[in-house]
């Protein structure tokens, strides 16, 4: 009887088509990841149905379980002006450096008083996480100093001026929107100052942010 | 001298011919793939696709023009400490001695706030449910039913929900309202603060129905 010959395989398998769709794959997420410096602030935002994304060029004013407030900006070439243009109304332009400018522009949420921001901006992680758990947030008295008002209307300004200048240019721009990122613990009452703030600045459209939760039946 | 020469059984004596060692042209690329299956891991993982939605809110700008609301197509929601949501139809009774007064109670649940909004809303509800059958049947554009929705909701007879807060309120049940507002299609609703006489009528809400 003849034997019965197996074919013979060849125990290695040609790798080179997973290979490549790894590295395209990685490729893909090294292009489209987005690193954001690191939240100051853990909200907790509440779920919603609501399926809207995220506008562009928004300024996002994140407000804590504890009622306390910071602010972001988007727009790297527009923030610098607005440090500089808050500073200046509180007499300490001066102090400013143009390393202070250019870390501010790239710096992410804050909540710290326009006094301590100048230290804030120098320190490193560990002294800026100290810092923000140590601050009663952005102030936003009425009566006395509103420095989240001067943020606001600063930011403004300048995204206004920026939306602007850029849409003149035919650039691809969104005009600037206002959001608020809000934990679920926090009192409404805090919200709702901070809606008022805006609303007296003329701001009327307001983009509460939230997760994603799937939509009910029926 | 680790080789263990297994070629030339015992004819040692033979002159072999020096040759030049062929390499090889292929690299073992090993080391590289698992690079970048390690990068590919790590981007995965920290990319984060679900970017956070949004709930888009115009309030009204503060004047002195006041919104009339028709009493009839009228449901004040009262955002409460904790869980509970009183609500009314209507115009709310306030004199203590017509009991019961209409201010009742309920929650944030699928049968508490979301089966009395839906109630009032059947008209609108109505309206959209044939726009929503065309829809899924691909005759309507999502463009054209998006704008043909949002005229139901803004229909003349369409219910207005009033919904108030007032220290107490958490921010996450004021989102859970507005989210009720979405989901049952309302098209018309306020934020504004609790007032004196609610107060009144839920203290004898509770006075009347205690736990």
């Amino acid at each position: 009887m003849p034997k019965v010959k197996l074919p013979r395989n060849s125990p290695s398998i040609d790798m080179t088509p997973m290979v490549d769709l790894a590295f395209l794959l990685v490729t893909f997420f090294m292009l489209t990841t987005k690193f954001r410096p690191e939240e100051p602030v853990k909200v907790v935002m509440p779920y919603s149905v609501s399926d809207t994304k995220i506008p562009e060029n928004v300024t996002t004013i994140s407000v804590d379980s504890a009622g306390r407030v910071f602010w972001d900006m988007d727009g790297k070439d527009v923030r610098p002006k607005v440090l500089q243009a808050v500073f200046t109304k509180y007499k300490l332009d001066k102090t400013l450096t143009t390393v202070d400018l250019s870390r501010f522009a790239v710096m992410g949420t804050f909540g710290v008083s326009v006094s301590q921001l100048k230290a804030y901006i120098e320190g490193d992680d560990v002294l800026r996480k100290q810092m923000s758990n140590a601050s009663p947030g952005i102030p936003m008295d009425t009566l006395k100093n509103n420095e989240l008002e001067d943020w606001i209307s600063s930011g403004l300004a300048y995204a206004q001026a920026d939306y602007a200048d850029k849409k003149a240019k035919n650039e691809n721009m969104k005009p600037p929107r206002f959001a608020i990122k809000a934990d679920g613990r926090a009192h409404y009452k805090v919200i709702k100052e901070v809606i008022a703030i805006c609303q007296k600045l003329g701001i009327q459209h307001f983009d509460l942010i939230t997760s994603l939760k799937s939509m009910p039946k029926g | 001298m680790a080789d263990v020469n297994t070629g030339g059984g015992g004819g040692g004596g033979r002159h072999q011919k020096k040759r030049a060692k062929k390499l090889s042209t292929r690299i073992d690329m090993t080391p590289m793939v698992d690079l970048g299956f390690l990068l590919l891991t790590f981007f995965m993982l920290t990319t984060t696709f679900s970017q956070p939605k949004i709930i888009e809110l115009t309030p009204p700008i503060k004047s002195d023009v006041v919104t009339k609301v028709q009493d009839t197509l009228s449901l004040t929601v009262i955002l409460g400490k904790s869980d509970t949501v009183y609500y009314y139809n209507g115009k709310l009774e306030t004199n203590p001695d017509s009991a019961p007064n209409n201010m009742m109670r309920t929650d944030y649940s699928d049968n508490g706030l979301r089966k009395i909004v839906l109630n009032r809303n059947h008209r609108v509800l109505s309206l959209i449910k044939p726009i929503e059958e065309q829809r899924d049947a691909h005759k309507l554009p999502d463009t054209l039913f998006a704008k043909l929705k949002e005229k139901a909701e803004e229909d003349k007879y369409a219910i207005f929900v009033i919904i108030k807060t007032d220290t107490n309120t958490k921010y996450i049940n004021v989102v859970r309202a507005l989210d009720e507002m979405n989901i049952c299609n309302v098209g018309k609703y306020s934020l504004i603060d609790v007032t004196d006489d609610d107060y009144k009528m839920i203290a004898d809400y509770k006075k009347n129905h205690p736990k």
